[in-house]
């Protein structure tokens, strides 16, 4: 990116972010509250400081990229992507209707920008992987892999064998990040499937693991460039979120994992964006 | 048929080789064209012949072991760069296990990932009912986007895969283990989703596909003895299925068998069936396994068992000829 945000600036734009996910799923009537809240820092980090790409140019050879796993938390990845340019943010609106380019899980032929279709679970860490390795193939050594992934989707298979690979062929150029926020739908991850000791799976798989603050905008630019400086191994941020962050009634709730806001639950979470949660004793509404 | 070019198949000692064999050549020979070819395999890089492309290129093939999912998502991941990437295991384990990554990661998210899957059919043998993989076609065949082909032997496998290599679509390619008949020769035309006619007739059109094309043109020869003159279609693309071919040939017979080592239900036989019952109803009888499971055997006697020989395709033919009537 040629701009470049202070921290201050870039949390704004994150809380400008989290107000159109809201806007988004409300007017949408269906769709996942939870974890795009809570992943709204990271994109916002992703999108406005870590990431080289260029929205005018979204099949730019030399850019990173950057794969969803979990599909389903994608508003945030439309939202970040509308404010970084890629589109106008008018479109957002149109999310989950027929004809729309910002379908209810991403698809790659869609919307320019969007690297892989994804939705179904733990397939984006193996993509990652072959992409990773096509880079190595073709000497690109200045790009990066970057693969959000849910907590919840780690209960797949393919997520593992998909560690394995990588662990074995030594991809110092995929940097996973894990959203850790602990729920899932049925109910808190170590009750549905335990995780833990999530740090130690990924480490003898022979990755780098990182653990982070995920709502803490500077931490996860931080723990990226450490990951881009590691040479030997893979790396993994486990970037621990809250679920629902920003709002409220939606903190720490798991069934707000795949709810969206109704008219009334949307005014109370944005006027609490707007300020702060209360914070901001100024705002009139 | 001179256009053709077919080999003197009905000589006692046809020359022989499995399938998969060719699809070995035809990696190599495409990996040499285009330094974007990459193939990845599950552990099973000699019995699906990628080793000849591994030997050669040894930094554009990934061993993905026994992990048939991240075989083709990885697949997915080289394809979103640009690569062709070819993924094999044997057809029970890909497609067999991994069909929902299939069909996000590669027919949706629409990458040329080109999968494929040998040790076909009930042929296999002695591996038994696990290892005999006869749904393969129908589950590719349904999803949109996908080619599907399956090669009458393995000089037409060389073509097949060279020419996948080409094409930016999804592919699924069938290939068998034991050794099939020679049929064709480097003459013989392919193209990706024709149909050819390789003995012409009047009386029953006869559709194989894969192994059992050869089958078909022995009874085709032993039918005209019986007074039946058969017509003979290969047809190695099952997705997009050649229609104007087969209802051409459907128009003058008007009775049809269809052959197949693969579930006939949303095999080539169903293919054939939905094309006849909307375009052209008329007398079918499907060659082909039967809503059960294979077992084990000697590929020639599985063969008798599960009714897939030449005889069996003539008592066929004399059905659906008689139903004409």
């Amino acid at each position: 990116m040629a701009d470049s945000y202070s921290i201050p600036e870039l949390e704004t734009k994150a809380n400008s972010i989290r107000q159109d996910i809201i806007r988004m799923l409300e007017h949408a009537g269906s769709g996942h509250s939870a974890g795009p809240l809570g992943l709204a820092d990271i994109f916002t980090a992703l999108y406005f400081s870590i990431l080289k790409h260029d929205p005018r140019n979204p099949d730019w050879d030399q850019r990173d990229i950057l794969v969803l796993s979990n599909g389903h938390t994608v508003p945030v990845r439309y939202a970040a992507m509308a404010h970084a340019g890629y589109f106008d943010r008018k479109e957002l609106m149109t999310l989950r209707q027929l004809g729309s380019r910002l379908q209810g899980h991403p698809e790659r032929t869609k919307l320019p920008g969007i690297e892989h279709t994804s939705g179904p679970l733990g397939c984006g860490l193996s993509q990652a992987c072959g992409m990773a390795l096509a880079m190595r193939m073709n000497k690109q050594f200045h790009r990066w892999v970057y693969v959000v992934m849910g907590d919840g989707e780690l209960d797949e298979g393919n997520i593992w064998e998909a560690a394995m690979l990588a662990g074995k062929e030594k991809l110092n150029n995929v940097i996973g990040i894990i959203d850790r926020n602990n729920i899932q739908i049925d109910g808190p991850t170590e009750h549905v499937m335990p995780l833990e000791d999530l740090r130690g799976k990924w480490e003898s798989f022979g990755w780098h693991v990182i653990d982070i603050d995920g709502n803490d905008i500077e931490a996860v630019i931080d723990a990226c460039a450490m990951a881009r400086a590691i040479v030997e191994k893979p790396i993994m941020i486990i970037a621990h979120t809250i679920p629902g962050k920003g709002v409220d009634f939606m903190e720490y709730d798991f069934h707000w994992h795949g709810a969206p806001p109704n008219h009334e639950q949307a005014k109370i979470a944005l006027k609490e964006l707007r300020t702060l949660q209360g914070k901001i004793r100024s705002e009139h509404e | 048929m001179s256009d053709t070019h077919l080999n003197d198949y009905l000589k006692k000692d046809v020359a022989s080789e499995p399938i998969r064999k060719g699809f070995g050549r035809g990696l190599l020979e495409a990996g040499k064209k285009n330094e974007h070819v990459v193939a990845a395999c599950a552990d099973l890089t000699d019995s699906t012949q990628m080793s000849l492309f591994k030997d050669a290129f040894p930094e554009r093939f990934v061993e993905i072991g026994v992990a048939e999912q991240n075989l083709v998502t990885v697949g997915s991941g080289l394809a979103a760069m640009g690569k062709i990437p070819f993924v094999s295991s044997y057809a029970a384990f890909s497609p067999g296990r991994n069909w929902e990554q299939i069909r996000t990661t590669i027919c949706l998210n629409d990458q040329p990932v080109k999968i494929v899957g040998s040790h076909a059919g009930v042929s296999v043998g002695p591996d038994g009912a696990t290892h005999q993989m006869l749904e393969d076609i129908a589950l590719m065949r349904v999803l949109p986007n996908m080619v599907v082909i399956a090669p009458g032997d393995s000089v037409e496998a060389e073509k097949a895969t060279l020419l996948l290599a080409a094409d930016k679509r999804p592919a699924y390619l069938r290939l068998a283990r034991e050794a099939t008949p020679i049929i064709t020769t480097t003459r013989t035309p392919f193209q990706i989703g024709k149909a050819y006619v390789y003995a012409r007739g009047a009386d029953v059109t006869i559709v194989a596909t894969g192994t059992m094309t050869y089958q078909a043109l022995l009874a085709a020869d032993k039918l005209f003895k019986d007074g039946i003159d058969a017509e003979v279609i290969h047809c190695p693309t099952i997705k997009p299925l050649d229609a104007k071919t087969i209802l051409e040939s459907v128009k003058k017979t008007r009775a049809v068998v269809t052959v197949e080592e693969a579930q006939i239900n949303g095999g080539l036989g169903g293919a054939i069936a939905e094309l006849l019952a909307e375009e052209m109803p008329a007398p079918l009888r499907r060659i082909g396994i039967k809503d059960r499971f294979g077992e084990s055997g000697k590929p020639e006697e599985l063969l008798k068992h599960f009714g897939l020989t030449y005889h069996h395709i003539m008592l066929a033919a004399h059905e659906v000829a008689d139903k004409k009537k």
